[in-house]
């Protein structure tokens, strides 16, 4: 019988703790399949952040590092800098990466920091259990945003692709989705792209995806996936921000 | 420039220079007064040797820097003044939490707040009982004089490696800016590092002889977080049993003994000398390492039955003063000169202090 689908092996056999139907199981496996088919596993690093994603390095079967809230492209830049040959990618969520961690990422980008970061856009802080994040949409209800994201009160959702598509040092930035088959394949394929541009030591290279948190959206995830189709993707539009 | 030669040296560079000499070919750090020298000196010299200085964009991203490349297996430092001290102590658990080695150095400077530029002991507190959250510690060196700190930062290095933990150089901005005639001779003590196996640095399913490496201090079931802190304790307590250094000068049947580090040490020096002139016997214990603390040491020397008293002289408003008072353990009187802030006392105050004591 043909095998048309195996679990690659750059993923452990750990049972991941994400919620039924979370998009962060799905773009693990794209980033694992991305490395396995690059043939890069063995010289491959992850920074995972703190957040839903804090217990990756149970997941990504290659070497790891556990970063403090925020800091994960700092650490991926300590890493690099001593091996230069290693594959460095940072993986963060929103309030990882667009609230604590914005110096950090922007001047990672801003040095032109041979890394990968994989950005999970959920719209909200998963993890804390469902606070508002620097991305959550005008109007949205969090439980730090009970009536709604107010603009006046807390601003408009932070664009971080675009944000770092405009930094000299950045050279591949594309915004993708996993809430349909066609745009996980898509996915899939910029996060390859990220990690070529990487290899070929262009400099930055970072894919945001936009995810779902079912859980604290409140919603079954079938809804979720139809949320952010309809809520997200117009406010966050998905495509090539940025190629060198 | 790996000459021996005696030459004329600022403090931070002759840091900068052992630290090189000591194999630390990464820095990372961020400009904060009267440290400057130090990243100064690095950006110029790291090049020729195949090292690398990086400017981080802050002193938080440093010290994430400094993790990353500690991870690595990399020998690392990084250096700052008090309020970026601050700054990097979330990292500075972290890298004590996730048990990497790596060197940091703090040219105190008067605070609290912005404070001022000037030498201060006021991060005793923070160098010793903490700073960062956690029940960790660091191995904490405060030298007195420019010769002493490059003596010492191979030492701290070796000890960082030895036990897997940050370890901080604590010196007053007065070592950072003076200038002494230093010489760079001090080789290793001589220790058998061990292998870093732990490192990340890429790991091969098939290949690889060791396992995954996974560098986290993240712990989440209660029993493994106590696995980890038994652990942490275990190698703090052989720490005070090896590596407390400390000088006990002129304390053999002294009257009073002087309790001070750092440059507030030498001037206790001066001042024992006037006292000698007075006919007062004077002697000084002068922690090397304030964590481990000489506890047995200090004790030892003002337990003394010729000792009267004991005179704590800091630039804080009395930090060290706490170790001392646990030593001494209520024995002996013991006394404090010193002001909060960048007010350095003279060796005339601390002489009068002495002989009020005495009345
Ligand atoms: C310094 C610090 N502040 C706050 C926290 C608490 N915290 C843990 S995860 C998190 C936010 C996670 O949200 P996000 O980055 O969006 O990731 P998600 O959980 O949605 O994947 C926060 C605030 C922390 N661990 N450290
Ligand atoms: S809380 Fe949200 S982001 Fe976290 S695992 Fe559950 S669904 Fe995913």
């Amino acid at each position: 019988m043909e095998t048309v689908f195996k679990k690659t092996p750059v993923l452990t056999d750990a049972v991941m703790h994400y919620c039924p139907g979370c998009g962060h199981g799905i773009v693990h496996r794209l980033v694992a399949e991305a490395i396995d088919e690059l043939g890069v596993a063995n010289k491959a690093i992850a920074v995972v952040p703190v957040g839903c994603a804090v217990f990756a390095y149970r997941y990504f079967n290659i070497d790891s590092m556990e970063a403090a809230h925020g800091r994960a492209p700092a650490v991926a830049t300590g890493i690099k800098r001593v091996n230069p040959d290693n594959v460095v990618f940072t993986y963060q969520g929103d309030g990882d990466l667009a609230s604590i961690g914005t110096a950090e990422i922007v001047h990672a980008a801003h040095r032109g920091e041979k890394i990968t970061t994989i950005f999970i856009n959920n719209a909200i802080y998963g993890m804390t259990g469902g606070q508002m994040a620097p991305t959550t949409l005008v109007g949205q209800k969090t439980t730090t945003s009970p009536y709604g994201r107010d603009k006046e009160h807390c601003g408009s959702p932070i664009r971080i692709a675009e944000m770092l598509a405009t930094i000299e040092g950045s050279a591949y930035i594309e915004r993708v989705a996993v809430n349909s088959p066609g745009n996980i394949i898509k996915a899939k394929k910029a996060i390859k792209k990220a990690f070529e541009t990487q290899l070929a030591g262009k400099g930055f290279s970072l894919v945001e995806v936009l995810s779902n948190c079912p859980t604290n959206w409140g919603m079954s995830p079938a809804e979720s996936m139809k949320w952010l189709e309809e809520n997200m993707i117009p406010y966050y539009p998905l495509g090539v921000k940025k190629e060198v | 420039m790996t000459n021996t030669k005696k030459q004329l040296m600022k403090g931070c560079e002759a840091i900068a220079e052992a630290a090189i000499q000591a194999g630390c070919r990464y820095f990372f750090g961020y400009p904060i007064t009267p440290q400057n020298d130090i990243p100064e000196y690095m950006a110029a010299q790291m090049p020729k040797v195949g090292g690398t200085y990086l400017q981080a964009e802050s002193e938080v991203a440093a010290i994430n820097m400094v993790y990353g490349a500690a991870g690595a297996g990399a020998r690392v430092m990084t250096s700052s003044s008090s309020p970026g001290i601050s700054l990097k102590s979330e990292g500075i658990s972290y890298v004590a939490g996730a048990e990497l080695p790596c060197f940091i150095v703090n040219m105190m400077r008067g605070g609290p707040g912005l404070g001022s530029i000037q030498a201060s002991q006021g991060d005793y507190f923070q160098a010793t009982k903490g700073g960062g959250h956690g029940d960790y510690k660091m191995v904490v060196y405060a030298p007195s004089s420019v010769q002493e700190a490059v003596d010492l930062v191979q030492e701290a290095f070796d000890v960082a490696d030895t036990y897997r933990i940050p370890v901080m150089m604590l010196a007053d901005g007065i070592i950072g800016q003076m200038m002494e005639p230093v010489e760079f001779t001090k080789k290793s003590e001589g220790r058998k590092l061990p292998e870093k196996t732990w490192a990340a640095t890429g790991w091969d399913r098939e290949k690889s002889t060791r396992e995954r490496a996974v560098i986290n201090s993240l712990y989440i079931e209660h029993e493994e977080l106590q696995e980890l802190n038994d652990r942490l304790q275990a190698r703090y307590k052989e720490i005070q049993e090896k590596e407390v250094k400390v000088e006990l000068y002129n304390t053999e049947g002294a009257e009073y003994i002087l309790c001070a580090y750092g440059t507030v040490a030498r001037i206790c020096k001066s001042a024992i000398a006037l006292a000698a002139k007075k006919g007062i016997k004077v002697g000084l214990v002068r922690p090397i390492t304030v964590w481990p603390f000489p506890t047995k040491q200090v004790h030892d020397a003002i337990a003394q039955k010729s000792v009267k008293g004991a005179l704590v002289v800091e630039i804080s408003a009395g930090q060290m003063l706490e170790d001392i008072k646990i030593a001494v353990n209520g024995e002996k009187p013991v006394d404090f000169l010193g002001k909060p802030g960048s007010i350095v006392p003279t060796a005339e105050e601390i002489l009068n202090k002495i002989i009020e004591l005495g009345r």
